[in-house]
C-alpha cells in the first residue's frame, strides 16, 4: 500500500517543531505500523536524511515504551492495543496518516515523537507501592484474599504506564493512571495500611506535574491499551475522599 | 589463564546456603552509607538488588536504558514463577524443584546454585505477595498453581498471562520505595559502554546519556550487571528491540570469562516471520500446545500449493496430513519439551513440508478440541491468545488453522559466575539472565522469573555485602582517576570512529545479514561445517560493518541509529563467540544440537564424558579467546538422559 | 508548576459536584412555581413568588444559593484554566474519544447559561427587588404583578427563542453534570451507574423541557 505521512519533527526539547510530509509506498498490510516506521527510516537512511526518533521495546503491548498519536488517536485507530500492536491492514491505500506526539505539558516532547514520561515514575515514586523491605513477611498464604478483589486487583494492575490516558484525555489529566495504582492496593489488605497515605501522596504529586483535573469524559477508558476501567477513578475519589475526612 | 573458583561453600548440599550466611562478612549500618553500588539494569534481578541493596543502607546508583525502570523485558515473560512451596500437596519439595530444573537443564548447571535457586523460591512468592502482586487465586481466597512443561507438580504461581509484569511491577514498586527514600538514584535513558577497573577491581561505568549523548563516569566500590540476555544477536528473537548484549560484551572484554554461549533456547511456538520488514517475533504461550495439535502436509505438492496461496489448509483432507509430532514422540505427543518441537518443526519445514508463504511454518490445529470441548471452551483457556493472534495475522484461529514456527527466545549462557554471583573480575557481579545462571544448557518454563528475583532479592543482598565488608576503608573514588580518563577516551573513540564513518549500508542492514548467518549456523541444528562458516563469515560481516556502516546524524543528542551501531559492533563479535563455543562443544545437549551427535532415531546425545564442563570463554585481544573449564560434579543427583518417546522420562 | 497552591485537584471536583447537585435541586423548585404561571388563574404564581421573595427562610437560602452559584463558577473556572494549561501545545487532529459527550463542551455551556443567567436576573429577580413592577390586588392585599411581567415578556419572538435555547444549552450541561458528579464523589458501580446514567438523562430532559413550555405555551396561547 502507499501512505502519505505527516510526521511531527522536532531536533530537540526546546527547539520548535513542525510538520514534515513523507510518501512511503510497497508497505504491506500485513506489517506492524512501527515496522511501517522502520522502514520510512531505512528510507531516510538511504537518502542521507536523519530518521524519525520514536519510542519502542518490546514490540508485543506490554512494556508501554510505544507511544505516537496516530489520526488523532493514541495508539492509533483500534482499540485494546499499543502502536506496536497496530497493524497496517487498519489503514486504507493511499491514506494520509497524522503522526504526533503525545501532548501534555508534564510530557515535554524531548525529539521528534519521543517524550519524556518520568512524570510518571515521579508519581509511582511518591507513594505507589506497599513499604515493605525485602525478607521478614508472612507466609504468602498467611491472608486470604478473596478472588473477586484479587482479580479487580489484577485488572488495576494490568496497567502498562504508557501514559496514553494522559494524552488522550482533553485536560491531560493523569487520573486513570495514579487510580489503577490507587485501586490495585486498596483492594488488597497488604495495601490497606498505607492506604491513606498513599492517595493523598499520589494526588498531591499529580497535581504538582501540572496534570489536569478529570472532566469524567472518559477518554482514557476508551484509549487505554489495557482498557483500565474508569471505575478505578471513582475507587480512588472515594478513597481521597474518604481520607479527607477522617483525617 | 583465569583460574575458575566457583566458591562452593563447605557442606552437605542443603546446608551450603546456611553455612554461607553463617560465616559471611557483614558492614555495619553506618559504613553501609559510605559504600557505593552501581546496578546497571533494572528487570527483575536489577531492581530487585537495587531496591534491596538501598533497603540495607548502601548507596545504590540505578540505571537502565529506557525511559522508565519498569520497562525492562521481564515485563513481557507470560506463563509463572516456580516456588517449591507444595500448596498444592502433590509432593513438591526444594528437592524436587532442584532436581526437576538441573534435568530439564541436561546437567550442565552447577548443583550447588541450582538448590539456593530452588530454596530461596518459596521466599520470593512471599516477597511478592507481601508487594501486593496480584497472583491468581482460588476461591477460598489461596493462591491458585498451575502446571508446566517438565514437571509432574503444579508449582507454578502466575498472574493471568502477565506474570513478567506483575513481579517487575512489585520490583519497581520497591525501588520506587527506595528512590523516595534517597537511597537509590535512577539514570534513565543511560546505556553503559564500558567498565571501569582500578587495581584489578570493578570501580565504575562509562555511560552514554542518549538524550544529551553526553558521555558519563560512574564510580562506586562495585559493580552489578543485570542487563539480560543477548537473543537479539539473532536480529529475530521474542527479545525486546533495545535488549542486547553489549554490558556483558563490555565485562567480557574487560576479563570476565563468558560462559557457554551456544547455550540459546528457542520457543516452539511463536508467530512466523512474515516478510523481510519484521523487526520482532511474537511469542504465543506454551499452553496452547496443551490443545492444539501440529501438523504439516504429508505431500511436498500440497505445502507448495499452500506456500502459493493455492490451498487452503482446511481443505487437505486428513489422511494427507502430518501429525508429526504425535507420529515421532507417542508418549508426550505435541507436549514435548521446547527444544524437541523447535527441531521436529525445522526437520520437516528443510524436508519441504513447511507452510505459509515463506514455507516456514507449521500448523497449530484446534479443530480437533473445539469439536471435543466445543468453542466455548477453547475461549475461556485461549481467547485472549487466539485474539492477539487474529490482530497479528488477520487469521481467525477458531476456523484455520494457526501458523507457527520456533523463535529465540532465551540465553541460558551467559557471564561466568561463582557461588556468590562474583565474576571473574573480582567486584564484578552479574544477576539474572545476564549471567550464566542456574538452567544449564536449557531453561525450564516459568524458572527464569524466579531466577532474576533470587539473584536480586535473596542472593545479591548478602554476596555484594560480604565482599563490601573489607572495602569500609576504601573512599569514595574519583572519576578523575586515569583508568575512567583511559575508558572514556576509548569509547569516544569507538562512537567517533562510527559516526565519520559514513558508509554506504544501515545498522539494521547488518544486524539482518548478522541474523541469517546465526539462525541457519548457530540456531536450533548446528554442524561443524556450518559452523566453521558461520564463524569465517562473521569474521567478514564485521570487517565489511567498520569499513561500510553509515550512522547518521551526530553525537549529540537523541541518536537512534549510533546506539544501535554499538550494540550490532559487539553482537558482531558475540555471534563468533556463540559459534566457536557450539563447534567445541562436540555433544548435543539442551538447547544445542549438533547434527553429528544425535541417537539413530535422531535425538540429542550428551556426552558427559568429555562435556560435563562450563565452558567460561577469556577474552585474548585480537588473538583466539582461550577455554577455561569449570567441571561439573554432580553429588546429590544421579545423572539420566532425557527421553520422550515412553512415558516416564 | 501545577495546582499545589490552592486545594487539591479532587477537593475542587467534589466542590464542583456537591454544588452541582444543589443546583439541580434549586432548578426544580424554580420550575415548580415557573409552571404556576400557567394556571389560568395568576394568583398562585405571584403568591409563590411573593412567598419566595419575602420569607426569611428562602431569604437564608437565597443566600446560599447565590453562594453556591459562585462556587460553581470559580471553581469550574480554575478547574478549566488548568486544564488548558496542562496542554499549552493542541494536536493538530483533536481526539474526539469520549463516553460522555457533552463533557467536552461544559465550559462552553457554562459562558452561555452563565450569559443568560445574568439577563435573566436583570429582567426578572433585579426588578422584582429594585424595578417598578405593576401591582395586583389579591384578597385585598398588594402584590408584584411578576405573572404579567412574564407574560409580556414572553410574547417577543426573540425571547422565547433565546429563552429556549439557553434552556436546551442547559439540558446539555445537566446531562453531563448529574451523572459525572456521582461519579467525582467516588459513586461507580456496576449495579447503580447504569441507574444513574439513565436518571441523568432523564433530569436533564425534564428540566430543559419543564421550562421551554412555559414561554412556549404563553407565546402560541396568546
Amino acid at each position: 500500500m502507499d501512505l502519505t505521512l505527516k510526521i511531527w519533527r522536532q531536533a530537540g526539547p526546546t527547539v520548535k517543531g513542525k510538520f514534515e510530509q513523507y510518501s512511503i509506498s510497497g508497505i504491506s498490510t500485513d506489517s506492524s505500523f512501527l515496522e511501517m516506521m522502520d522502514v520510512l527510516n531505512e528510507e531516510l537512511i538511504g537518502k542521507g536524511e536523519e530518521p524519525v526518533a520514536f519510542d519502542h521495546d518490546c514490540r508485543e503491548g506490554i512494556c508501554g515504551m510505544c507511544s505516537l498519536y496516530i489520526n488523532g488517536r493514541p495508539h492509533g485507530p483500534d482499540g485494546g492495543i499499543t502502536t506496536c500492536q497496530l497493524h497496517m491492514r487498519k489503514f486504507k491505500d493511499g491514506e494520509t496518516i497524522t503522526i504526533e506526539p503525545w501532548r501534555a505539558k508534564p510530557f515535554p516532547v524531548i525529539k521528534d515523537l519521543i517524550i519524556d514520561r518520568s512524570a510518571l515514575d515521579a508519581i509511582i515514586q511518591s507513594g505507589g507501592y506497599i513499604s515493605v523491605n525485602t525478607g521478614g513477611v508472612p507466609d504468602a498464604n498467611a491472608i486470604p484474599i478473596a478472588r473477586e478483589d484479587a482479580e479487580l486487583a489484577m485488572d488495576a494492575a494490568a496497567c502498562i504506564g504508557c501514559g496514553a490516558c494522559v494524552a488522550a484525555c482533553k485536560n491531560a489529566s493523569a487520573m486513570l493512571f495514579v487510580s489503577a495504582k490507587v485501586s490495585q492496593f486498596a483492594l488488597l489488605p497488604q495495601g490497606k495500611t498505607e492506604a491513606k497515605d498513599r492517595v493523598r501522596t499520589m494526588v498531591a504529586k499529580m497535581d504538582e506535574l501540572g496534570f489536569g483535573n478529570c472532566t469524567n469524559t472518559y477518554a482514557c477508558e476508551v484509549e487505554c491499551p489495557k482498557e483500565i476501567k474508569v471505575t478505578n477513578i471513582a475507587r480512588m475519589n472515594r478513597h481521597f475522599l474518604g481520607a479527607k475526612v477522617s483525617g | 589463564m583465569a583460574t575458575l573458583n566457583s566458591k562452593i561453600p563447605e557442606g552437605p548440599l542443603a546446608e551450603k546456603w546456611k553455612n554461607f550466611n553463617a560465616h559471611q562478612n557483614l558492614v555495619n549500618p553506618a559504613n553501609k552509607r559510605k559504600l557505593d553500588i552501581i546496578v546497571v539494569g533494572t528487570g527483575l534481578a536489577g531492581a530487585a538488588a537495587a531496591a534491596s541493596l538501598g533497603e540495607l543502607g548502601f548507596i545504590v546508583k540505578n540505571f537502565c536504558i529506557q525511559d522508565s525502570p519498569r520497562r525492562a523485558h521481564s515485563i513481557a515473560a507470560q506463563g509463572g514463577i516456580n516456588a517449591a512451596k507444595n500448596y498444592p500437596n502433590d509432593g513438591d519439595s526444594v528437592y524436587r524443584l532442584f532436581y526437576d530444573t538441573v534435568k530439564g537443564g541436561d546437567y550442565r548447571a552447577r548443583e550447588a546454585n541450582v538448590y539456593r535457586l530452588a530454596e530461596v523460591s518459596n521466599s520470593i512468592i512471599d516477597q511478592c505477595v507481601a508487594q501486593g502482586v496480584p497472583f491468581a487465586r482460588e476461591y477460598g481466597g489461596l493462591l491458585d498453581n498451575r502446571s508446566f512443561g517438565g514437571a509432574l507438580v503444579s508449582r507454578t504461581f502466575y498472574a493471568r498471562g502477565q506474570t513478567g509484569q506483575q513481579l517487575l511491577l512489585g520490583a519497581y514498586g520497591a525501588l520506587s520505595k527506595e528512590v523516595h527514600k534517597g537511597s537509590v538514584k535512577m539514570y534513565t535513558r543511560r546505556e553503559m559502554l564500558d567498565l571501569v577497573i582500578v587495581d584489578g577491581r570493578a570501580r565504575g561505568i562509562i555511560t552514554r546519556n542518549t538524550v544529551t549523548g553526553e558521555i558519563e563516569r560512574h564510580s562506586a566500590h562495585t559493580v552489578v550487571i543485570a542487563t539480560g540476555g543477548y537473543g537479539n544477536v539473532f536480529f529475530l528473537s521474542t527479545n525486546a528491540m533495545n535488549s542486547n548484549g553489549s554490558s556483558a560484551w563490555q565485562c567480557y572484554k574487560k576479563g570476565a570469562a563468558f560462559a557457554n554461549p551456544c547455550f540459546v533456547q528457542i520457543h516452539p511456538t511463536c508467530i512466523p516471520v512474515h516478510g523481510d520488514f519484521q523487526s520482532k517475533l511474537t511469542l504465543m504461550s506454551e499452553s496452547l500446545r496443551n490443545d492444539g495439535r501440529i501438523w504439516v502436509p504429508k505431500n511436498k505438492e500440497d505445502a507448495r500449493k499452500i506456500q502459493k496461496g493455492e490451498l487452503k489448509p482446511t481443505e487437505i483432507a486428513e489422511e494427507n496430513r502430518d501429525y508429526y509430532l504425535e507420529r515421532r514422540y507417542p508418549a508426550f505427543g505435541n507436549l514435548v519439551p521446547r527444544d524437541v518441537a523447535s527441531r521436529a518443526a525445522k526437520e520437516r519445514c528443510d524436508a519441504g513440508h513447511g507452510v505459509g508463504n515463506t514455507g516456514l511454518a507449521v500448523y497449530l490445529d484446534f479443530k480437533d478440541a473445539i469439536n471435543r470441548l466445543g468453542r466455548d471452551v477453547i475461549e475461556a483457556r485461549y481467547g485472549n491468545l487466539f485474539q492477539m493472534y487474529e490482530k497479528i495475522v488477520d487469521d481467525n484461529p477458531y476456523e484455520t488453522p494457526m501458523m507457527i514456527y520456533p523463535a529465540i527466545h532465551y540465553t541460558m549462557g551467559g557471564i561466568w559466575v561463582d557461588y556468590e554471583l562474583e565474576t571473574t573480575i573480582p567486584g564484578l557481579f552479574a544477576g539474572g539472565e545476564a549471567n550464566f545462571s542456574d538452567h544449564g544448557a536449557n531453561r525450564l518454563g516459568a524458572s527464569a522469573l524466579m531466577q532474576g528475583l533470587a539473584d536480586g532479592y535473596f542472593v545479591l543482598p548478602y554476596t555484594v555485602q560480604n565482599y563490601l565488608a573489607d572495602q569500609i576503608n576504601v573512599p569514595r573514588f574519583s572519576t578523575d582517576l586515569p583508568e575512567f580518563e583511559e575508558a572514556e577516551k576509548a569509547v569516544k573513540d569507538k562512537l567517533d570512529k562510527l559516526i565519520n564513518n559514513k558508509g554506504s549500508k544501515s545498522v539494521d542492514s547488518f544486524h539482518k545479514r548478522l541474523g541469517h548467518i546465526m539462525w541457519d549456523n548457530v540456531g536450533m541444528a548446528r554442524n561443524k561445517e556450518g559452523l566453521e562458516k558461520a564463524i569465517k563469515e562473521i569474521k567478514a560481516l564485521r570487517e565489511e560493518y567498520w569499513k561500510d556502516v553509515d550512522v547518521p546524524g551526530s553525537l549529540e543528542g537523541v541518536n537512534v541509529e549510533l546506539e544501535k551501531a554499538v550494540r550490532v559492533a559487539d553482537f558482531l563479535e558475540l555471534g563468533e563467540l556463540m559459534a566457536r563455543d557450539a563447534l567445541h562443544r562436540k555433544e548435543s545437549s539442551g538447547g544445542h544440537f549438533r547434527e553429528e551427535y544425535q541417537t539413530p532415531e535422531g535425538e540429542a546425545l550428551r556426552n558427559d564424558k568429555d562435556f560435563m564442563y562450563v565452558a567460561a570463554w577469556e577474552y585474548n585481544g585480537d588473538g583466539e579467546p582461550i577455554l577455561n573449564k569449570e567441571p561439573l560434579n554432580y553429588e546429590d543427583i544421579e545423572v539420566k538422559t532425557r527421553n520422550y518417546k515412553e512415558a516416564k522420562s | 508548576m501545577g495546582n499545589k497552591r490552592f486545594q487539591s485537584s479532587l477537593t475542587k471536583k467534589f466542590v464542583m459536584a456537591f454544588m452541582g447537585l444543589f443546583l439541580i435541586t434549586f432548578l426544580f423548585v424554580h420550575l415548580g412555581i415557573n409552571l404556576l404561571v400557567l394556571l389560568p388563574d395568576k394568583d398562585y404564581f405571584n403568591l409563590a413568588a411573593h412567598f419566595m421573595s419575602t420569607n426569611p427562610v428562602i431569604k437564608v437560602f437565597e443566600v446560599v444559593l447565590f453562594g453556591g452559584f459562585i462556587i460553581h463558577i470559580i471553581y469550574g473556572l480554575i478547574l478549566q484554566i488548568q486544564n488548558w494549561m496542562a496542554r499549552p501545545d493542541r494536536y493538530k487532529i483533536e481526539g474526539w474519544s469520549h463516553k460522555s459527550p457533552f463533557s467536552k463542551f461544559m465550559i462552553h455551556t457554562a459562558a452561555i447559561i452563565f450569559i443568560f443567567l445574568a439577563i435573566h436576573l436583570g429582567d426578572f429577580y433585579f426588578r422584582a427587588k429594585f424595578g417598578a413592577i405593576g401591582d395586583v390586588l389579591i384578597n385585598g392585599e398588594h402584590y408584584h404583578d411578576m405573572a404579567a411581567l412574564v407574560m409580556a415578556k414572553f410574547l417577543s419572538l426573540g425571547y422565547v427563542v433565546g429563552y429556549i435555547l439557553a434552556f436546551v444549552i442547559l439540558g446539555f450541561h445537566l446531562h453531563h453534570g448529574f451523572q459525572s458528579a456521582f461519579q467525582s464523589i467516588g459513586l461507580n458501580s456496576k449495579t447503580y451507574t447504569p441507574f444513574i446514567n439513565g436518571l441523568s438523562t432523564i433530569i436533564s430532559i425534564i428540566l430543559s423541557l419543564g421550562f421551554i413550555v412555559i414561554p412556549l405555551v404563553i407565546y402560541f396561547g396568546s
